[in-house]
């Protein structure tokens, strides 16, 4: 096998570094400021527990904004990934004052010349929070 | 409970909607992105998102807004987003079933800079019951 430029090879099955982000109530009001998704299930504790949830939980586009920092970061730049798709399974519950996890890890499921698509796995406290998260991007 | 006619109907956003810098750098900040001369690939939720709740709650198509949970998201992302495009927005509503008394509505997003389509993205919204 070639390996040009002395970059790791590409292949199919390769898993890449794992990377874990945290997430806290602060984190959740940045992100409801910049996304305007000002939903109070993601800010308001009270609220959360009304609507029959167990406590303040993530938008499920920030568990998923996150994992695609971590593809982005793999990829060479936003400007590379081409697709990403993911469902929310479970919620992440923030409670106040902790930092949760959000663990993410990628498998390299297709090559196609310089196309890559990727399998994304995202937990948090052990649990798995998207569902068929795959991604394509172009290194 | 949503209007079964709005199915396979495209709704064309009232307003077109201009990126700025300021808020690429915003959600860049969020996840920890320093490089923000494009926009992060999940940023359009931003404009879709809105665009939606503004369309679907319309009294002819039915959306509670308050009942609703994201199932699911793609995007195709045809050019990274930059400051200074001009979107407008349509949305299109694919399909809609119901499971367990919730009503579980499928949404396409399409942005275009001028002709040029440059985001489209995908939606799945449940409206719990």
């Amino acid at each position: 096998m070639v390996n040009v430029g002395g970059a790791p090879m590409i292949e199919v099955g390769m898993t890449l570094p794992e990377k874990v982000f945290y997430i806290d109530r602060a984190l959740l009001k940045a992100y409801a400021d910049a996304s305007g998704d000002q939903n109070p299930i993601h800010q308001n504790e009270e609220f959360a527990l009304s609507v029959g949830l167990p406590n303040v939980i993530s938008h499920g586009m920030l568990t998923m904004a996150l994992a695609g920092k971590y593809v982005t970061e793999w990829a060479g730049g936003s400007a590379n990934v081409r697709e990403f798709s993911a469902r929310f399974i479970k919620p992440v519950v923030v409670p106040a004052g902790e930092k949760v996890d959000l663990t993410v890890v990628a498998t390299v499921s297709e090559v196609d010349g310089s196309t890559v698509k990727l399998d994304i796995t995202a937990t948090s406290a052990g649990v798995k929070v998207l569902g068929m998260a795959k991604a394509v991007v172009v290194k | 409970m949503i209007n079964p006619d709005s199915v396979g109907r495209t709704f064309k956003g009232v307003e077109e909607v201009t990126v700025t810098q300021s808020q690429i750098d915003a959600f860049a900040t969020v996840i920890g992105e320093t490089d923000t001369s494009v926009a992060p690939p999940t940023f359009s939720i931003r404009i879709s998102l809105s665009q939606y709740e503004s369309i679907l709650t319309q009294p002819e198509i039915g959306v509670d807004w308050t009942r609703l949970v994201h199932g699911d998201q793609k995007f195709e992302i045809f050019r990274p987003i930059v400051a200074g495009d001009v979107f407008t927005c349509s949305a299109t509503i694919e399909t809609l079933r119901v499971a367990a008394g919730n009503e579980i509505v499928s949404v396409r997003s399409d942005l275009h800079n001028g002709a040029e389509l440059v985001v489209t993205s995908w939606s799945t919204l449940v409206v719990r019951r």
